[in-house]
């Protein structure tokens, strides 16, 4: 917090005076109930009447055509933009939570020295919590292997960690239901587990940079324990930084999806991006793979081609490709591993989502 | 005398970092070397696991984000009056 909110302090002040023994962090918390429980009501309320509000104000306040491309398209985007938002600030405050139990220091002490299998099942599922943004991709890597994590485990870390995230989960729970949502969890999983496994396998050790496993293991950060106000306080601080930094981005999603979605029509898709084209899985991989977006913008993307008649498996391996694999992060990577390795993890996981892609379109 | 390293490869996030320890270190008046840990290496070696990695005496006070000022100048003042 940049400024202190004099209220707080006088609430602190208050506190000490009336009860010596109540630690201020428990007061503070009490102040962010007290505070947070109405907000949530709000949230609600406001989550639960958006759909008919939303087709009020397009079709009776605007006096749309409720079957004109125009207000289908304004319709759409008057429902979907706050209720997305609504959604990602709710669950990025809460994974802002989560994600103070998991730092990166007790991530990699659970990790060392983990046998293959079990250990890339289980950095697997802690990429999943544990924070994580490209831009420290070669910190991690470098903390990671010198500590004694193995390689084909580090890797089951760095695949799932940007694939399997919250923001995608939630954003597909809200738009799709937990069918889709589960879906992508374990296929994700499952390739972060595999691939990793498989780079372990091929001994791949010496084509990573030779100066990186000379490097001292550091220290890492002392591990304190935490206030639940503090968590609440990371919560805050996550919402702040991640909903302030993606938002525009969900909303020229929001748009490019109520644009097909008004004026795209049915099964336009269907030919294209349907399940009889087999070559249209590769060629989503093929596009996704250098394109780089977050999650929350890439989803009413992902929606609006669902509802055209794009098969399932299609879509979901374009969105894995999109947010799984980007040119950045390979990029940067560079820096710590040799390009043969480079290559293999690349082709790897772009393999696995090509096998996810065709599974998916054989199974619906 | 404080020893104050920033970790990180000169993102825009580390830079913001070295800006706000200025100011705080321009308020506090205390005296201190401030290095900036911008290879790879020595940010890892530091233990610094997510840039940007702000390092007081040796300690990892924070990393991964961008603490706020009153935030630096706690973490200052405590390693200040040890």
């Amino acid at each position: 917090m940049a400024q202190q909110d004099p209220v707080e302090n006088t609430a602190l002040a208050a506190a000490v005076v009336v009860a010596q023994n109540s630690p201020a962090p428990t007061l503070k918390l009490g102040r962010y109930v007290l505070l947070g429980l109405p907000l949530l009501a709000l949230w609600v309320g406001v989550y639960w009447i958006l759909e008919p509000l939303s087709k009020w104000i397009t079709f009776d306040l605007a006096a749309m055509a409720s079957d004109s491309r125009l207000g289908m398209a304004i319709q759409f985007f008057v429902f979907e933009a706050p209720k997305v938002l609504l959604l990602l600030t709710l669950v990025v405050f809460g994974v802002g939570i989560l994600r103070t139990f998991f730092t990166p220091e007790r991530t990699r002490r659970i990790l060392a020295g983990k046998r293959e299998s079990a250990g890339n099942v289980l950095a697997a599922l802690l990429g999943i919590v544990t924070p994580f943004c490209s831009c420290s991709a070669v910190p991690l890597f470098i903390g990671f292997v010198t500590a004694g994590v193995p390689l084909g485990v580090t890797f089951s870390f760095l695949v799932s960690a940007p694939m399997v995230n919250e923001v995608a989960l939630v954003m597909l729970f809200g738009l799709f239901g937990w069918k889709v949502a589960g879906l992508y969890a374990g296929t994700g999983v499952a390739i972060a587990i595999i691939s990793g496994w498989i780079i372990g396998r091929l001994k791949m050790e010496r084509h990573v940079e030779p100066w990186v496993y000379a490097t001292p293991v550091g220290q890492g950060a002392d591990e304190e324990s935490m206030s639940w106000a503090l968590r609440v306080e990371a919560g805050v601080a996550a919402v702040k930084d991640i909903v302030g930094k993606v938002w525009p981005y969900v909303l020229a999603g929001i748009a490019v999806g109520a644009g097909i979605h008004g004026y795209v029509p049915e099964n336009f898709m269907a030919s294209i991006m349907g399940k009889d084209a087999w070559w249209a899985v590769p060629v989503a991989v093929v596009i996704g793979v250098p394109m780089y977006s977050n999650a929350a913008g890439i989803i009413p993307v992902v929606q609006a081609l669902l509802e055209k008649g794009a098969a399932l498996g299609t879509v979901l391996a374009f969105m894995m490709a999109v947010i799984g694999l980007s040119l950045p992060e390979v990029i940067i990577l560079r820096k710590v591993l040799k390009l043969r390795l480079i290559g293999v993890f690349v082709g790897i996981v772009a393999a696995g989502i090509l096998i996810v892609g065709y599974l998916f379109n054989i199974i619906f | 005398m404080l020893d104050i390293k920033v970790a990180g490869p000169g993102c825009k996030n580390c830079q913001e970092v070295k800006i706000r320890l200025a100011k705080v270190l321009a308020e506090l008046k205390v005296e201190s070397t401030v290095r900036e840990l911008k290879e790879y290496q020595d940010i890892a070696g530091a233990g610094v696991m997510m840039t940007p990695g702000l390092i007081v005496n040796g300690k990892i006070v924070s990393q991964g984000k961008i603490p706020s000022e009153d935030l630096i100048k706690g973490w200052l003042q405590e390693a200040a009056g040890r």
